[in-house]
């Protein structure tokens, strides 16, 4: 049977820069799904833009693709990327620009999908009766009025291979969906048909595997964590996916790292929600279907995926400006060092108190003793050796966020003693972009699809 | 550790879940989901039976603020559970060092079960 290999290469903006370079140079590959995209990084990307038209894509992804281009034409690898962001034509043109300096004019075809942002149209589709509630509360946009910073469909596969189809090396989206970079390679190369639901589902599952890079062949891996090999070199994972919908989960000879039914099904659960229903813009997976088995050192065969029809909606992901926040730490030494923190804690918030600051929420931990398990953790040890005092704070306003910000270091003289760690200087305010998920009707969205030649 | 006052029931022993399963978390907004995954596929039963959804509520009691649901995926002799209400807010909201959910799947693995005398457990 017919395989194809698609590596993944980036399971997040700002990932390990050297992974797709050993994807593409360490071993046979057909395609180099990279996946940059996150709630938060499509309205960072927003505000980029909004400053300099030019920008708005993750821009690491220009020097990779100029790095790499030569061995991906020379081996006939293909890209399916999100590296576009809210700028996909602009990362395009860079990459086209990059291609002809190296002297590959005419040997690269860059495919632009487009049409995942919304942030021009929401007046329009409201007015339509579309409310775009908040998934989660269920309240109406209206509530976050003038506020929203960005608004993307999250597009499925079926753009992406309509690029492909028409020639696209490189494929350089927006907001397509993790899964649909993975997914769309398998439907192009294979011919599966839009409602052939199990080879979608299939297709999404290697999608869920591949797309948090080296977070199933080892990386953030529990079981013999200690024991997991050449950690400074881990192989990000790569699937054989095979016509019939059953892939193989494997990474390159020579790298560290360990693919294992256990590492593989640490990552299929990871942000999972009802395991039977999940939806994708392509259709709905169903992970109570899915069998694993070791198939050899280092390859985990998955195969049984059953999928159900698509959904006739797709989720939109906006963002809106909140507020503020701050967060200022210092660190308390042996003898007394919880004790010295959660005194100098109370001082602080009585200080707060007495200026008549006005939070949305205080928060303090206390790193050593409780900042990750809470109470579960128990009580601490009386002789440790050090605590870090965390204090956060939120409101929307940006002063009271900012004078808390005053507050952190007269601790060290005028505080309880034995503190130090405060060598950063005041805590930076930050605002918070928060984000509000929503459902659009599929009949609203229509995908765009453009080739530029290099 | 948290310790349970309860006796293990007759022919039970108590121990830690991390002694019978791995996990992992993460986020989906203000909400925490944690797959639990038995370390044998014959703990999975015992993982079923002993860690309910009313359990982890309990074992979370004043950690989040929502209710707990839980999901099975026999076919990977794992749980997934969805903690509502569990990150401060979720997201860039949180104030929390943990605000994407990473470590509640040990947190979860410091629950003390009771496990059949018979059943080997390394």
């Amino acid at each position: 049977m017919r395989t194809i290999r698609i590596a993944s290469g980036q399971g997040f903006w700002g990932d390990w820069l050297e992974a797709p370079i050993r994807q593409v140079r360490g071993g046979p590959i057909d395609y180099l799904m990279m996946d940059y995209l996150a709630e938060v990084t499509m309205s960072i990307m927003q505000k980029q833009r909004a400053r300099d038209p030019a920008v708005g894509y993750a821009k690491d992804f220009v020097p990779l693709m100029e790095r790499l281009l030569p061995d991906l034409v020379q081996r006939g690898i293909r890209v399916t990327s999100n590296a576009g962001g809210v700028n996909p034509c602009a990362c395009a043109e860079e990459v086209v620009e990059r291609a002809q300096g190296l002297g590959l004019g005419g040997k690269v075809r860059v495919g632009v999908v487009t049409g995942d942002d919304i942030l021009d149209r929401i007046g329009e589709l409201t007015a339509r009766g579309h409310r775009l509630a908040n998934l989660d509360t269920g309240e109406p946009l209206e509530a976050v009025g003038d506020r929203v910073q960005s608004a993307n469909v999250y597009l499925g596969a079926q753009p992406v291979v309509e690029a492909l189809e028409r020639g696209a090396q490189v494929v350089i989206t927006g907001r397509v969906t993790d899964t649909g970079l993975t997914l769309a390679p398998m439907m192009h190369e294979f011919g599966w048909a839009a409602d052939d639901w199990d080879r979608v589902a299939a297709g999404t599952v290697a999608g869920h595997i591949n797309e948090c890079g080296a977070q199933c062949t080892g990386g953030n891996c529990l079981v013999g964590w200690e024991h997991i090999p050449n950690m400074a070199d881990p192989g990000y994972p790569v699937v054989e996916a095979r016509e019939d919908g059953s892939f193989v989960v494997t990474k390159h000879e020579g790298t560290g790292g360990r693919v294992t039914v256990a590492s593989v099904t640490e990552q299929l659960l990871y942000e999972m929600g009802d395991p039977e229903t999940y939806i994708t813009p392509d259709g709905v997976a169903d992970f109570t279907t899915i069998r694993l088995k070791q198939d050899g050192k280092n390859r985990v065969l998955v195969s049984d995926v059953r999928g159900r029809p698509a959904t006739d909606s797709l989720k939109v992901s906006l963002s809106y400006l909140y507020g503020y926040k701050a967060v200022g730490t210092l660190v308390y030494a042996w003898p007394d060092a919880y004790k010295k923190a959660q005194k100098a804690d109370r001082i602080l918030r009585q200080r707060l108190d007495r200026l008549g600051l006005d939070f949305e929420e205080i928060l303090t931990e206390f790193v050593g003793v409780n900042a990750t398990h809470g109470r579960l953790a128990g009580e601490p040890d009386p002789d440790l050796a050090e605590v870090q005092l965390r204090i956060g704070v939120r409101a929307q306003e940006a002063a009271p966020v900012r004078r808390f910000t005053r507050e952190i270091a007269p601790l060290i003289l005028n505080g309880p003693p034995s503190v130090t760690g405060f060598a950063g200087g005041r805590p930076k305010v930050e605002e918070i972009v928060a984000y509000w998920p929503a459902l659009v009707p599929k009949s609203e969205i229509q995908a765009e699809v453009d080739i530029f030649e290099a | 550790m948290t310790k349970s006052r309860r006796k293990a029931p007759r022919g039970t022993r108590r121990m830690p879940l991390l002694r019978l399963a791995h996990a992992r978390s993460g986020d989906k907004g203000d909400t925490a989901n944690i797959g639990l995954i038995a370390l044998r596929p014959e703990y999975y039963p015992v993982l079923e039976r002993e860690v309910t959804a009313a359990r982890v509520t309990r074992h979370f009691r004043g950690i989040i603020k929502g209710k707990v649901e839980r999901f099975e995926l026999a076919n990977l002799n794992a749980l997934n559970f969805l903690l509502h209400g569990a990150l401060g807010g979720g997201g860039t909201l949180s104030l929390k060092t943990d605000a994407q959910g990473k470590v509640f799947s040990t947190a979860l693995l410091r629950m003390e079960i009771a496990v059949p005398r018979g059943l080997d457990v390394d």
